[in-house]
């Protein structure tokens, strides 16, 4: 083969295994049904993509994957019942634990890179569900790497205060006053789907700020764009359908999911339902958002530049009026990326490049190339600059030394 | 030290357009495909990426794109009284390398070959009498309208852009009148065309022709094909031949197959893997396999159930006269097959340039033109004439690349400030027309293994020896004249006629559409493989590519290369693997 390819193999079921946790009656739920229901929330909270060491083609669920928080590198658990180094001895009600309180079986607190803080939610039916998919891997035995966390944060117990201060152990609660189809993707949105991970602003300790809710956030020098889908809200000009075609098919009017994103859709969304992409829909289109400020105007100078280098270089894609290809080259006038106060994406995109994530639906091999190279950190902030107040866009101007801190963490990242 | 490797269901030698048509479609049919390809991988994003896809420099000049021939070349003569040298830089064609293949560099003008194309012996000598002496043109075995239903998947996967002539029996107005009966419209509608294309449909339509929209794998819209694959509308930046395309707007493998294709678990490709021989079970009956180089110099010898050869005709006859499949053809006495009738195409045209009026051919596209087909094929009386088949005449606007295009009228200098000032003065104002002339099989012309010159693995080169023949002579001769008198029409200062005199000549560029040398047809005697392109020596051994074109048509080759791969895919799929013996009884 040639080129990695994250996809992740499908994964074999083991018919019998042998030791299953726990005294509970469990004759009921080890059916069909009920591994397909807990293969499929698995799926929705991709719990493939964290326990998997993608980048070194490691076995699904069998963990490793260095997850980079600011705080250091947190390495994911291996999900397999194996004995030793996996969940073998989990119990149901250890698994359901982790997933609502964030402990593990020996009660020790768990890292929240786990995502526990959104997983409270999960009923419990859901949770025993996932369990038993689980149960049916093919036990591997998989030590994975220490942490790599500074004292005080690599003692389990310092969690505590973290966990005081920013977890609250809980259960979902459906709306009355809402639809079925709302609750249900409010439900899949801020429980299994864990979005607001990336999409919600943190607060300097990593906890989630409750005013910026799906508002944006910055995860490893990714901007999560803003994705409130109501009045101002920066997907606010995507219909239900555009949201469904982005998650289910890979491919929207608007964008195409690229990076940690793609990896969502590939391994994740694309295999939800019509209903509960619907859902999700629904629920994000019923987030209005505060009224943005008003930029300070770009300067001439550097507006003009701008314009003349996007006709040069993007324009052949992205068009003259920013009008893009629809699902196909992303339209940039009324990109919440572009236009969103943390341009860390945009610029990255811009000097890094970017592929589309191919999906069963969009095969294509779409991508962005990168101009780190052709471009110097004056012009690409004149270039920015200028798409950020072009069109309808309205948002304040980039400063060189934005793109040269940028371009400075690709090198470093390469 | 020859490595053994696990057998597989079907191997494929070559991974262009035909390797990756039949990997799709034999994938699909649940068969474990292994493609090995003599060259690297390339895609989209990676390798010719919008930011420097238009170098001109790196692919025009350097060849970025083409076979290497410190790898392999070939010796060239024009008759058997010359001693053969070796083409050690290509000229007159350049053939691909790596993934996807000359796919990856074509201007993607996509026809269907004619009916009587196919029946090109059968039907000239019912409607002529007798052909010219030392003809070896023969009837493919296949017809038309066998090809037609995967000549229309193949324009769906690809999304030409084009006009309908004849849908169904219907006429269209705008399309081709000539063009055999298709069941359905092109699925995309034609790229917007230049001045011009628009000045010599004028003067074509003056001159009672019917001009048409040439078929372009370059999209006049985005597009998805039936594979899921997108396609994004063309920006007419005129680098598409000896170019990829870093919009995803020509038709590659890379851009329609190869991405579903790379998702696929019985798929499997190995890059920069030289096959060396088809190898043959102990009795001579079946394939076994291909033994292969890798690029540390590695042997292995790969057993499979199948094998396709889809490299580049020029490799897979050579391919099979290593192999020692087949009898080489010999021109003495007109025994043997491999090798048999090599053919090319006879290019003439116009150049014209206007005083005040802009033509801005660097707005362009490798198959944005207007064409013209009374005097293709067999539309047109030939009674009389000497000769059979014809050319389209057809206005492209391809490209103006700085490197590659100053044409300047006759007269001027080669070379100097006069040179440089009619560069000046004329390239916005020139355009051309080309002729586009069928090749007719001939006794004389041939392919065999050189006996003095060998690679750097010590296996012989192949031998071409090639000239253009009397029939090629009499073709250009009588349409080139038609091209010269609707360019007259065209309005512009002066034109200058391009004739196709004398012998053939390497070395200037003319096209990459060699054919022949593994040719298909209805009896052992007279063609490698039968009717569905499966040899008739080695069942499981079938072969793709214009080689197996018994002679080349008036058009450019891909479209009927592709429905050929299609049809032969669809027999290994529908009765091969029931009988896993030959289709054809010899």
């Amino acid at each position: 083969m040639t080129d990695g390819n994250p996809n992740i193999p499908a994964i074999g079921v083991v018919a019998f295994v042998a030791a299953l946790g726990g005294t509970d009656i469990i004759a009921q739920e080890l059916n069909y049904t009920q591994i397909e229901r807990g293969r499929y929330l698995a799926t929705a909270g991709n719990c493939v993509a964290c326990h998997t060491d993608i980048e070194n083609d490691g076995i699904p669920f069998a963990g490793g994957r260095g997850l980079e928080t600011p705080f250091g590198i947190i390495y994911s658990q291996n999900l397999t019942p194996d004995d030793e180094t996996g969940i073998g001895h989990w119990t149901r009600d250890d698994f359901y634990r982790a997933m609502n309180e964030g402990v593990d079986r020996h009660g020790e607190h768990l890292y929240p890179a786990f995502p526990y803080v959104y997983f409270t939610i999960v009923t419990r039916e859901d949770v025993d569900a996932i369990y038993e998919y689980l149960r049916t891997l093919e036990p591997v035995q998989s030590v994975v790497p220490e942490n790599e966390l500074p004292f005080p944060l690599d003692v389990r117990q310092s969690l505590l205060g973290w966990k005081t201060l920013f977890f609250e152990e809980a259960e979902f609660v459906p709306d009355p006053d809402q639809s079925e189809v709302w609750n249900r993707g409010r439900y899949l949105v801020d429980g299994l789907g864990h979005c607001g991970a990336c999409h919600t602003g943190k607060n300097a300790l990593g906890g989630d700020q409750e005013d910026e809710y799906l508002r944006g956030g910055t995860l490893e020098n990714w901007y999560a764009p803003n994705i409130r889908g109501g009045l101002n809200g920066g997907i606010s000009h995507w219909e239900i359908e555009d949201i469904v075609d982005f998650l289910g098919v890979g491919r929207a009017r608007h964008t195409a999911p690229m990076q940690r994103m793609g990896e969502v859709v590939g391994l994740s969304t694309q295999y939800l339902t019509e209903g509960d992409l619907e859902a999700i829909a629904v629920y994000l289109k019923s987030l209005d958002d505060r009224a943005p400020e008003v930029p300070d105007p770009v300067d001439e100078d550097r507006y003009q530049a701008g314009k003349a280098i996007y006709f040069d270089n993007c324009a052949a894609c992205h068009a003259a009026d920013g009008s893009g290809v629809p699902y196909i080259f992303a339209p940039l006038d009324g990109s919440n990326k572009v236009t969103a106060e943390d341009p860390s994406t945009m610029l990255r995109v811009i000097l890094g490049g970017a592929k589309a994530e191919p999906t069963d639906l969009a095969p294509g091999p779409l991508a962005m190339p990168p101009f780190a190279w052709k471009l110097t950190d004056e012009q690409i902030a004149d270039l920015a600059s200028y798409m950020r107040q072009a069109w309808s866009n309205s948002a304040g101007a980039i400063s060189p030394d934005a793109v040269a801190d940028m371009r400075a963490y690709l090198e470093e990242h390469r | 030290m020859v490595t053994r490797l696990e057998s597989v269901d079907v191997v494929l030698v070559g991974f262009g357009w035909t390797g990756a048509i039949m990997a799709e479609k034999l994938t699909d049919a649940g068969l474990e495909v292994l493609a090995i390809e003599r060259g690297p991988w390339r895609d989209t994003p990676t390798h010719f990426p919008t930011t420097f896809a238009q170098d001109e420099l790196r692919y025009y000049w350097r060849h970025g794109m083409f076979q290497e021939t410190a790898q392999d070349t070939l010796t060239f003569r024009n008759n058997r009284s010359q001693t053969a040298l070796p083409m050690r830089r290509w000229g007159s064609f350049l053939p691909g390398n790596g993934v996807g293949g000359g796919g990856v560099h074509w201007n993607g003008q996509t026809f269907r070959f004619l009916p009587s194309d196919f029946v090109a012996r059968s039907h000239n000598e019912e409607r002529y009498g007798p052909l010219l002496e030392d003809m070896t043109v023969q009837d493919y075995g296949v017809t038309y309208d066998e090809l037609e239903p995967h000549f229309d998947y193949f324009e769906k996967i690809c999304g030409i852009s084009g006009q309908a002539g004849n849908v169904r029996g219907e006429f269209i107005e705008g399309g081709n009148p000539f063009e055999g009966e298709r069941s359905d419209h092109y699925p995309n509608p034609p790229l917007r065309m230049t001045f011009s294309q628009d000045r010599f449909a004028e003067a074509s339509r003056q001159l009672g022709l019917h001009p048409f929209p040439g078929p372009a794998a370059n999209m006049s819209r985005a597009y998805v094909n039936p594979l899921g694959v997108h396609l994004a509308p063309c920006t007419y930046c005129g680098f598409c031949e000896k170019f990829g395309c870093g919009n995803y707007s020509k038709s590659a493998p890379q851009t329609t197959i190869i991405p579903v294709l790379m998702r696929r678990n019985n798929f499997r490709l190995k890059t920069n893997a030289e096959v060396l021989t088809v190898q043959q079970t102990p009795d001579q009956s079946m394939a076994s396999g291909v033994t292969y180089l890798d690029a540390n110099g590695e042997e292995y010898f790969q057993p499979a159930d199948i094998v396709v050869l889809c490299a580049y005709p020029l490799s897979n006859t050579r391919l099979m006269l290593l192999s020692g499949i087949g009898e080489p053809y010999d021109p003495e006495t007109g025994h043997g097959v491999v090798g048999k009738n090599y053919c090319y195409q006879v290019m003439s045209g116009v150049d014209i340039f206007f005083e005040d009026e802009y033509t801005n051919e660097f707005v362009g596209a490798g198959a944005l033109g207007m064409i013209v087909d009374e005097y293709n094929g067999d539309n047109f009386d030939h009674t009389g004439l000497g000769f059979i088949g014809g050319a389209y005449i057809g206005c492209w606007t391809t490209h103006a690349r700085p490197i590659e295009s100053h044409p300047v009228p006759e007269g001027v200098p080669s070379w100097g400030s006069e040179w440089k000032k009619a560069v000046r003065e004329n390239f916005l104002k020139h355009t051309s027309l080309s002729v586009h002339g069928a090749s007719m099989a001939h006794r004389t012309n041939y392919l065999d293994l050189d006996p003095t010159y060998t690679d750097r693995l010590g296996r012989p080169l192949m031998r071409m020896t090639y000239d253009f023949t009397l029939n090629d002579r009499r073709l250009t001769q009588h349409i080139t004249p038609i091209a010269e008198e609707i360019a007259r029409g065209m309005g512009g200062r002066e034109i200058t006629v391009n004739h196709r005199r004398g012998s053939y000549d390497s070395m200037p560029y003319q096209t990459t559409h060699n054919t022949g040398g593994t040719i298909m047809g209805s009896t052992p005697v007279d063609s490698v493989v039968n009717r569905y392109c499966q040899s008739w020596d080695l069942p499981n051994l079938f072969i793709t590519g214009a080689g197996l074109f018994p002679q080349n048509a008036g058009y450019n080759p891909t479209g009927t290369v592709a429905a050929l791969a299609y049809w032969s895919a669809e027999a290994i799929v529908n009765q091969y693997l029931r009988t896993e013996g030959p289709l054809v009884q010899a």
